[in-house]
């Protein structure tokens, strides 16, 4: 590789040759100052405003984020308004319609019970003639009886005196 | 004959200079191993402390470039 | 350096730093466009093409090369803000046309056949003493004579200060001299480990090893390319905390 490029071959360190620290500290110093330019006029200003521009970017999409599940929570809890609404109205109606049953039921009932009511009544009043009637017939019959056989013993049956004692017989 | 004495004086002093380097390698290496030990320990303050690391290796360093600018010195400049 | 001229086999690890003239000739002046000149523009170019053509299309969601832009700007940021605080903020742009300057010229340089410019001291010692000399005239305009108080730690017992003073004075001036040679050491020992490497492919018993080696030190050498150029940027900053930062240090 010494021998490509025409020039002798290191003697030493090329570090320590004195004689080229001009010629690279000249250059480095442009390199330097053009790189320092590239960057404070072009590079940097650019990358700060990227990056600043990106943070508003991010800024901003979080908040929309944040306004959307507030949004979000809005429109839950507005369900879960309705829902209970919803579910309270249906409360409402199964009473409503428990209450109206009731009320029909009741007066079937109410009704029912009346009927039956006056039937035994009825029944009762029917029963009551009839015991009455058969109450009677046992006076008839014994007064007709005690006659009979007071004619028929050979006395004369005084029918006052007869119906005094049976009336006396059937209450004692 | 006074001559090549002197350059086998050199070349002696550059090769124990070079023992300085060792110096430094152990340095940095006990510098790396224990911040190795340490940020296996709590390994949440260690990305905060790679700076720390880094200086503390750079500042071992230093010793051990002295011991390599004598021995450059002394084949190449004296 | 190790010829070796007795087995045919040479190895020239060191020529690859030759600085010589672009256009012929062996007359290096200051302005002589010389492989450092063309290295350097070409280092300068790769930065404008990642920061100035990269960063074009200016869009929200970055593309490939805006990403990259955006993270070591991020980094960069990040690292001056943390270690040299928040006054050390301004100093940014110095930062990071550091940062950039060093890196670029860490990877271009190891192209095959390319100069590596940081490997030179005279490139590296340039870097080095202009943070120096910035950190000093920065620290003094900013503090004025409690500048100086860096070098008496006052947490110290009292009879131990002058000695520790001493010891601070010593180690403050030579800042600039290991942090210019542990970049151009880095790279040079690098490169150098490279060709001796390539000198030995030329040997057939052994090539394959010394490829396998190559390769092998090559992806090292990308990851000490970069560490490298990181470690001279922190070092920046930690410098620079002692300018403009707090007294604690």
């Amino acid at each position: 590789m010494a021998t490509e490029h025409g020039a002798a071959p290191a003697v030493g360190m090329p570090q320590l040759d004195t004689t080229t620290y001009a010629n690279q500290i000249f250059w480095l110093a442009i390199a330097l100052v053009a790189i320092y330019l590239i960057l404070t006029r072009i590079a940097l200003p650019r990358i700060a405003a990227v990056l600043s521009e990106r943070k508003g970017t991010i800024t901003n999409d979080l908040l929309m984020a944040e306004e959307l599940k507030s949004k979000a929570k809005a429109a839950e809890a507005a369900y879960n308004e309705a829902l209970a609404q919803a579910r309270a109205e249906a409360g409402r109606i199964v009473a409503e319609a428990r209450a109206a049953i009731q009320r029909d039921l009741d007066a079937a009932t109410a009704k029912a019970d009346a009927e039956i009511a006056a039937k035994l009544a009825q029944s009762e009043a029917r029963i009551a003639e009839i015991r009455a009637t058969a109450a009677d017939s046992v006076v008839a019959v014994a007064t007709d009886t005690a006659e009979a056989l007071v004619a028929a013993l050979g006395g004369r049956a005084d029918a006052a005196m007869v119906a005094a004692a049976v009336a006396g017989r059937i209450k004692g | 004959m006074e001559g090549e004495l002197a350059q086998m004086g050199k070349y002696i002093g550059a090769g124990l200079a070079a023992f300085g380097l060792g110096g430094a390698g152990i340095g940095v290496g006990n510098i790396a191993g224990n911040f190795l030990a340490g940020a296996l320990r709590n390994p949440s303050a260690a990305a905060g402390q790679t700076a720390t690391l880094f200086v503390g290796i750079a500042f071992a360093e230093a010793l051990g470039i002295f011991s390599f600018l004598i021995a450059l010195l002394l084949m190449f400049a004296v | 350096m190790a010829t070796g001229e007795g087995g045919g086999l040479s190895i020239h690890p060191m020529d690859q730093f030759i600085v010589k003239p672009l256009f012929g000739g062996t007359e290096i002046a200051f302005y002589t466009p010389t492989n450092v000149t063309l290295w350097l523009a070409v280092a300068v170019a790769a930065i404008a093409a990642l920061f100035v053509l990269g960063t074009r299309a200016q869009d929200v969601v970055p593309g490939r090369s805006q990403s990259i832009a955006e993270l070591i700007y991020g980094f960069i940021h990040n690292m001056v803000e943390e270690v040299a605080g928040h006054d050390g903020a301004k100093f940014f742009p110095y930062v990071m046309t550091l940062f950039l300057f060093i890196l670029s010229a860490n990877l271009v340089g190891l192209i095959p056949m390319s100069f590596t410019t940081t490997s030179h001291i005279a490139v590296t010692a340039t870097l080095a003493l202009a943070v120096f000399l910035a950190v000093t005239i920065v620290g003094f305009v900013r503090k004025g004579p409690a500048f100086l108080a860096m070098f008496w730690v006052s947490s110290a017992p009292l009879p131990l200060r002058p000695i520790l003073a001493v010891i601070e004075l010593i180690s403050y001036f030579v800042r600039p001299l290991s942090h210019s040679i542990r970049l151009a050491g880095n790279l040079m020992a690098g490169h150098a480990v490279l060709k001796v490497f390539a000198g030995f492919a030329s040997i057939a018993l052994v090539s394959p090893v010394a490829i396998g080696a190559m390769a092998a030190i090559y992806a090292l050498e990308l990851l000490v390319a970069v560490v490298q150029a990181y470690v001279f940027t922190i070092l920046t900053c930690v410098y620079l905390r002692d300018a403009v930062g707090d007294a604690h240090h």
